[in-house]
């Protein structure tokens, strides 16, 4: 029922040419190459000849080979059954379990109606003060941890996962190290959350092109359940990766680059997945934390660039902690005036004097004298950074803004810190009580 | 020849769609694709021999070589008429609530509403009589929209001085009843309604004459108002790296300025951010009228995961609405967030043209397109002798926060404002984040002359001091230096910087800022002061600064603010 073409008329690194009449734009084919079968997907028209990029990669392709048009776009099956299975970029089982086709979908389906949006306004409780108290994270948000390869981001996206209260994870994994594959899974199985999620699997060893498919396809099944009133976490890493093979696309149909070599479109590439991040008004949610690795450390390249003026904030993460100053949460001005009255004011103050507490090892370094006031702040930023900065310390909001007043009663004079005198009365810990 | 030209689809590279047609075609015309039962619009770009070039304004998902393309002979057009203010579009003034009730959650293509309720009776004024001589763009009636006297004018479209023959009793009509009729130079006769099309990528010019702004516009913001002021009619921009508070701005100046008319156009920016505001706006009571933000306000939103096209095209929406407005003799503010996507979607567009890149792949003529739409921008003097007026203010997202990219200096070109932020103040939550020390204005601010230039200086003269104490630190500073380094400080923190959370420091009144100006200039900046050490002098002006801190959250109008007042000035009598 399915027309089939033999005249593949050009190879050009992933995309291959063929000769048909009447597909439609974004249509799939399958070609059936000595290898085996493999997913294409059209992306240009031109007369007859029609553009594909082959998901598995054009290697071992002849010009004989058969193509098969399916006449649908990329579609993906949805629903209870893929609760924890593990799939590849292009939706085919990776576990030993069946191959799934009920309630298909397709990927990369429309926006939302910006009207149908709700302003963000629940906490997810991560139990990283880093997290919690300095930038909290909030339902819906779309928030990236930039980093570089080595830092332990896949680590904090897996703890992250495990401790927030979310109803399902789904882990769209591109260019992963198959270490950090079985890292994951590993470690949502032993901590009991591997049956509430769903990974797509793009591993570094696939053909580039797959890695495409990962974000639409973890955000499409993340919808569905949304929609049923779920609140979905997707989790994507690394989306730098995914930059790359798009670049390697728009390279390979001769586009002209706009900086770096990455395509002019690359923002709203990169916008159409992180804005699928939304709290339905009358449904469920989906929040992303993605990971976009900065090569060099340069925020300015264009993938961390871009990113930042999509996502709602980003988590820095340098030297295996959050860095205070880089990472920002935009949405936390809704969530923690909510939780304790005095959730604000530490933020503030703590930062404030950590701010204080760098300028004065600098000025340590420098060789200028140091004040009294200076030696507090060198005790304080040493307490701050081991007590709550290390990714080691897994504690409760409540209990993470008691340890603050701890930590600054530890250091300070309570004028020294700026806080309202209410708040100190209410909160400075009586060091008769505590010691 | 047929009524219906139609062409035959021959190629499809993302959103541009090649197409073979037999007739003509008209440049920038609107064509839509016929996909089964859906129609896709779209709108001609380019045309080489019978081959147009059409960018759709959707997702061309499954669209097939071979479908029929039906070209309408018109230019992409709003419709102008009462009903636009408080209301959200898209990109191409599709109604977006009215599309959620219709579609519910996601924005199916294809789907288009007729941008104004047809069937919505307006309380219709004639003011012209029968056989008077209108010219196009001439008041002829009124209706109430809101808090205004919506002008009705004779139609924009038509040419030279038009006759009135006829025109409608005071009563209530709906957009699709006549409510006059006039006869133009060939005889001709055209009916009138309350709302007409314009093409959006056409200056609406008819007005009288177009003047030189002058007159400050106030956006309640210290920093904008007395150093880096923005006249009514004028132009600025705010380029600024991610981070460093555009948004907020932006929402601020929507919120406070004193204006009639604000047209914000969210043009492929979050659509969290569009969210706050069409949620907050209408409960927000704007002092100045006291109804609702909302009243005054139009959205135009098209966020960065909606078809790239429409965000080509929305920016043009937004300024031929607010051009309509100020042909009412109203003062309207059009804040374009962020210019740089709607730049993006012009580069996207020449790379699929193949058109040859000018630098960072950016199409030859951006600036020559980014001088042409701030240049819609302006003060002008109407027929009837009234005023009207458009301020354009487009923030800028310059790709790594580098001010030399070809935007940015595109902009920098035609704009009479720059408002340049930085990351540096943002981090030391210093807000708004404006740097002093970079940014311009070529307009007056209400404050005197010698005084903002004192502001300046002092600015300028602490900064200095600064970078040289990061080198020989303060013991090798001068008193005289310090005190100046002091001085820059207070000056920034408790007169350049808002709070934002303050419900009377995120908004100061042109009356306050003068004021307060004033006694900064006469006590604080000119004076000479002489402290003993540098210690005593950080003391004081930490004294001095939580004073004024507080001063500045009392109320202009209160028994406290003179209290305060002289609590500080006996504090100054000091030393």
């Amino acid at each position: 029922m399915h027309k089939v073409y033999t005249n593949i008329i050009g190879i050009a690194g992933d995309v291959i040419t063929v000769v048909a009449e009447d597909i439609g734009y974004n249509e799939i084919a399958q070609i059936q190459t000595r290898r085996g079968v493999s997913l294409a997907q059209v992306i240009r028209l031109d007369g007859k000849k029609v553009f594909l990029q082959v998901f598995a990669g054009s290697k071992g392709i002849s010009t004989g080979d058969k193509v098969r048009f399916l006449g649908h776009p990329m579609r993906v099956a949805s629903g209870e059954n893929l609760m924890g299975r593990i799939f590849n970029g292009s939706g085919q089982p990776l576990d030993k379990g069946p191959g799934l086709s009920d309630n298909m979908i397709d990927i990369g389906g429309p926006p939302v109606n910006p009207v149908k949006r709700i302003i963000p306004n629940k906490m997810i409780r991560t139990g990283i003060p880093m997290i919690d108290v300095f930038n909290s994270l909030v339902e819906s948000q779309k928030l990236p941890i930039f980093s570089i390869a080595g830092e332990p981001y896949n680590e904090v996206l897996s703890r992250i996962a495990i401790q927030a209260e979310i109803d399902i994870i789904i882990l769209g994994g591109m260019g992963l190290k198959y270490d950090d594959y079985l890292f994951f899974r590993d470690t949502l199985e032993e901590q009991g959350a591997l049956s509430r999620s769903i990974f797509f699997i793009h591993t570094a060893s696939d053909p580039t092109v797959e890695c495409l498919l990962v974000p639409d396809i973890s955000l499409a099944v993340a919808e569905q359940f949304a929609l049923l009133g779920k609140r979905v976490l997707v989790l994507l890493t690394d989306m730098t990766n995914f930059s790359d093979a798009l670049k390697e696309i728009a390279i390979t149909m001769e586009q002209v680059p706009s900086n770096r070599g990455y395509p002019g479109d690359l923002y709203s590439q990169l916008a159409s997945r992180y804005e699928k991040a939304v709290d339905f008004e009358t449904a469920g949610s989906i929040t992303i934390l993605a990971v976009t690795t900065m090569p060099g450390d340069d925020v300015t390249h264009p993938v961390p660039d871009n990113t930042g003026y999509i996502t709602e904030g980003q988590l820095y993460l340098k030297n295996a902690v959050i860095e205070p100053f880089g990472s920002l949460s935009r949405l936390k001005q809704q969530v923690n005036g909510k939780t304790r009255d005095d959730h604000r004011t530490i933020m503030d103050t703590m930062i404030q004097l950590f701010a204080n507490y760098r300028e004065s090892k600098e000025k340590l370094s420098m060789g200028f004298q140091m004040s009294a006031f200076d030696k507090k702040l060198l005790k304080y930023g040493r307490i701050f950074e081991e007590k709550m900065m290390s990714l080691a310390v897994n504690i409760p909001l409540e209990k993470a803004l008691n340890l603050g007043w701890e930590i600054m009663r530890e250091c300070f004079e309570p004028e020294e810190t700026g806080i309202k005198k209410s708040l100190v009365e209410k909160y400075w810990p009586n060091p008769l009580l505590t010691s | 020849m047929s009524e219906k030209r139609t062409g035959r689809i021959l190629g499809i590279n993302g959103n541009m769609v090649t197409a073979e047609f037999q007739d003509f075609v008209i440049q920038n015309e609107v064509a839509y694709i016929i996909h089964g039962e859906e129609r896709l619009k779209s709108e001609v770009i380019r045309i080489r021999g019978n081959i147009a070039e059409m960018q759709v304004f959707e997702n061309t998902r499954g669209a097939r070589i071979g479908e029929e393309v039906e070209f309408t002979g018109e230019l992409l057009s709003v419709e102008l008429g009462p009903g636009l203010l408080g209301q959200i579009f898209d990109g191409l003034q599709n109604p977006l609530p009215a599309l959620a009730e219709e579609c519910g959650f996601f924005l199916k293509r294809g789907v288009y509403i007729k941008a104004l309720e047809e069937n919505q009776k307006w309380d219709w004024t004639p003011t012209a009589k029968i056989a008077q001589k209108v010219r196009p763009g001439e008041k002829i009636g009124y209706v109430p929209e809101k808090i205004f006297q919506h002008s009705i004018m004779a139609p924009f479209s038509l040419r030279g001085s038009l006759e009135i023959v006829s025109i409608a009793k005071p009563g209530e009509y709906n957009l699709k009843e006549s409510i006059a009729r006039v006869k133009d130079q060939e005889g001709k006769l055209h009916d009138i309604f309350l709302s007409q099309n314009w093409p959006v990528k056409i200056a609406i010019s008819a007005y009288a004459e177009k003047l030189r702004p002058a007159q400050a516009l106030v956006t309640k913001m210290r920093l904008i108002d007395s150093l880096f002021p923005v006249a009514l009619g004028g132009t600025y921009c705010i380029p600024g790296p991610f981070g460093a508070g555009k948004t907020v701005l932006q929402q601020l100046t929507s919120r406070h300025a004193e204006i009639d008319v604000v047209i914000i156009a969210a043009c492929g920016e979050r659509a969290g951010e569009v969210v706050e505001t069409l949620k907050t706006f209408p409960e927000i009571t704007d002092p100045r009228s006291g109804r609702p933000l909302s009243d005054r306000t139009v959205i135009i939103c098209n966020t960065s995961s909606m078809p790239v096209a429409a965000r080509e095209s929305s920016v043009y929406t937004a300024v031929t609405i607010a051009e309509y407005y100020r042909l009412m003799g109203l003062h309207v503010l059009l804040l374009a967030d962020s210019t740089s996507r709607w730049a993006q979607a012009m580069r996207e567009m020449s790379g699929r043209l193949e058109e040859i890149p000018g630098e960072e792949a950016f199409p030859a003529y951006l600036e020559s397109r980014i001088a042409s739409f701030y240049e819609r921008a302006g003060l002008v003097r109407l027929y009837d002798g009234n005023i009207g007026s458009v301020t354009i203010g487009g923030s800028i997202s310059p790709a790594g926060g580098n001010f030399e990219e070809p935007v940015t200096q595109a902009t920098l070109k035609v704009v009479g404002a720059f408002h340049g932020l930085s990351l540096e103040r943002s981090d030391a939550r210093r807000y708004p984040a404006i740097d002093p020390l970079i940014s311009w204005s070529k307009y007056k601010s209400f404050i005197d002359e010698k005084q903002v230039e004192a502001g300046h200086r002092i600015l300028k003269k602490s900064h200095d001091v600064a970078q040289m104490m990061k080198v020989i630190g303060e013991e090798g500073t001068t008193l005289g230096d310090y005190i100046d380094y002091l001085k820059g400080e207070f000056f920034d923190f408790i007169y350049l910087q808002q709070n934002a959370f303050d419900p009377v420091d995120e908004a100061s009144s042109s009356q306050r800022q003068k004021y307060i100006f004033n006694f900064i200039y006469d006590k604080i900046l000119e004076p000479e002061f002489n402290f003993e050490d540098k210690a005593k002098a950080l003391r004081f002006f930490q004294k001095l600064r939580q004073l004024f801190r507080g001063w500045n959250s009392i109320s202009w109008d209160s028994a406290e603010f003179k209290k305060s007042e002289e609590e500080i000035s006996g504090l100054l009598a000091l030393p």
